[in-house]
């Protein structure tokens, strides 16, 4: 968030709002610090307001309050009426239903900015994103005739053509079936990190938020609740409502040690787990569990023998006890904080109280593993 | 059959659709995407010339064209001769009295352009103009064909209003619709009868031909 040695340097800051007719307001608050490869992922439920910050920043929408700053330029003063319009912002701008030009040719709709370039060099650079989203076979096929997927990196590659210095994708997988979301968010982050570009993102999927970004800015109801490193937004978030919006309990950083047989064991903080391995995964992921998944036992108790099915007991001891509702959820330290929902009862039966050593029980199915390198 | 008449129409068609096109892009693009609060009184403004009856809009026609008005003055001054029942003037009342005919299938057309196509050109750095040219006009290929072929159709049939403005000059303001009353008037049944079979020959050729094009909308046309 905050830079004090050198904020003239900060490559995206936006501190501006638009104010739409019935009252309802969206800010866009956050910054990106350097040019260069990083993915800000703008996250929150729909109507959140996401959509309209991605607006902001590529001049579709007007700034009624405050400014926009990218590399040194405003782009957007309500103050001084200085709004540059989208044609003058060098973005590129990949909408979430795509909006090929439906009349035009694949190699078409990649040219279609091009206009700067001559016919050769517009030949080369549209050859040139062919292959980089590997659509060679299908210059000349029409929007229409293409799958979901494809259309997608035709958009993508569209988007890239200019060299545009800021990238703008709106839930660039939301229109894809679930198998080539997870195979393309793979793909993407890799080539978003090989073309060094600073990338503004919506989602509203947690994982994907988690799998491609490294900036996390948080939204609901127009507003940003909170905003910077990913992991630190997950560790930390500053109010109930980030929280809740987050969604999960447990969200820690991990390294793979080692996968036998499908099975990866997995360094979090001073803790060791074991997790199923979903494949394809890197060296470093995201370790993601639910409250609910999360069993505590009393150390030493029944069920620690040999005869379970549960891979992980960790030895934890109970930082805090907060009731919700029939459940309570029982933070604790097990090298790494991890949150447990277990029910009033149970908590009543074992009689824990905060400072008590239990065994923090996980089973290894039920811990969701998402690459980040 | 007069075929000086059927010249003189096609003539006046022609000019008067070239006319409406050219002015009627930029109007229309203004209707469809303008969104000014008055924007309303222009949309009635256009539409007016269904509902008037010719000789009503003949009528101001006439008026706004005569000698002691300052357009007929300054037609005047500018060629040395008067509007009303020349063909010139003929032409301005066909351009006005044909105007929702090209304005209503442009504008509808170009509203119902995706917006995101729209400003998916904008992002890629071309301006309003050019995504115009080649976004939004290509995509409305059939509303435009659509504009041409019923603004052509209608100057063709016109009658109250040239009669008004033109009046009846072999050669100058007398059109085939005008021929054909004249024949009647002088019960001239056959000629009268060729000449209005043409005409619905014509007019039907015209128009099942462009609905037949648009039945294959799939395939458009750019102009750039």
């Amino acid at each position: 968030m905050d830079d004090p040695l050198s904020p003239g340097a900060t490559f995206l800051q936006a501190e501006a709002e638009r104010r739409f007719p019935g009252g309802a307001t969206v800010e866009a608050r956050f910054e990106i610090p350097a040019p260069g490869f990083s993915v800000t992922v703008l996250f929150g439920p729909s109507g959140s307001g996401k959509t309209t910050v991605l607006r902001l920043l590529a001049g579709l929408e007007r700034v009624d309050r405050g400014t926009i700053q990218v590399g040194g330029t405003c782009w957007s003063d309500a103050g001084r009426r200085i709004h540059l319009p989208p044609q003058a912002r060098n973005l590129g701008f990949l909408p979430q239903a795509y909006h090929l030009f439906p009349h035009l040719s694949v190699a078409a709709n990649l040219a279609y900015g091009l206009r700067g370039l001559d016919a050769a060099g517009r030949a080369a650079r549209v050859d040139e994103l062919l292959g980089l989203l590997d659509l060679e076979a299908l210059g000349h096929r029409h929007p229409g005739e293409l799958s979901g997927g494809q259309q997608q990196r035709v958009a993508l590659g569209r988007a890239l053509a200019r060299r545009p210095r800021l990238l703008l994708l709106d839930e660039p997988l939301s229109a894809l079936d679930r198998p080539s979301q997870l195979r393309l968010r793979q793909e993407l982050r890799g080539l978003l990190r090989r073309l060094d570009l600073p990338t503004v993102l919506v989602t509203h999927d947690r994982a994907e938020a988690l799998h491609l970004g490294d900036r996390l800015v948080v939204l609901d109801q127009g507003r940003v609740c909170q905003s910077g490193d990913i992991q630190q937004v997950f560790d930390r978030p500053t109010d109930p409502t980030v929280a809740r919006i987050l969604g999960v309990e447990t969200v820690v950083r991990g390294r793979i040690e080692s996968i036998v047989e499908g099975m990866a064991t997995i360094t979090v903080g001073s803790a060791q787990i074991l997790a199923a391995d979903p494949g394809s995964l890197g060296w470093n992921v995201f370790v993601c569990i639910r409250g609910e998944d999360v069993a505590v036992e009393r150390r030493g108790g029944a069920g620690s023998g040999s005869g379970s099915t549960v891979r992980n007991r960790l030895p934890a001891r109970i930082t805090a006890l907060h009731p919700e509702g029939s459940l309570v959820r029982v933070s604790l330290d097990a090298g790494f904080p991890l949150e447990s929902l277990v029910t009033r009862q149970a908590c009543a039966d074992l009689s824990l109280a905060e400072g008590d050593p239990v065994c923090a029980v996980l089973k290894a199915a039920a811990i969701h593993l998402i690459p980040h390198d | 059959m007069d075929w000086q008449a059927l010249r003189l129409s096609l003539e006046l068609a022609s000019l008067t659709t070239a006319a409406l096109l050219v002015l009627g892009l930029p109007l229309a693009y203004w209707l469809a995407f303008s969104r000014q609060r008055w924007k309303f009184l222009v949309e009635a403004v256009v539409a007016m010339p269904l509902v008037l009856p010719p000789t009503v809009l003949g009528f101001y026609l006439l008026m706004a064209m005569g000698p002691r008005s300052p357009l007929g003055r300054a037609w005047e001054g500018l060629f040395g001769r008067t509007l009303p029942f020349s063909f010139e003037g003929l032409l301005i009342a066909s351009v006005l009295y044909s105007l929702p005919f090209m304005i209503q299938p442009l504008a509808a057309a170009f509203a119902s352009v995706d917006k995101g196509l729209i400003e998916a050109s904008w992002c890629l750095g071309e301006s309003r103009a050019r995504t115009f040219l080649r976004v939004i006009a290509p995509l409305s290929w059939a509303g435009i064909l659509t504009g041409l072929v019923l603004t052509f159709a209608h100057t063709l049939g016109e009658f109250g209003v040239v009669l008004m403005v033109g009046g009846n000059l072999p050669g100058r303001t007398r059109t085939v619709s005008i021929a054909i009353y004249d024949q009647v008037q002088a019960m001239d049944y056959a000629p009268a009868a060729r000449t209005a079979a043409l005409l619905l020959g014509v007019s039907f050729l015209v128009l099942a031909f462009t609905y037949a094009l648009r039945r294959r909308q799939r395939k458009p046309w750019t102009i750039l």
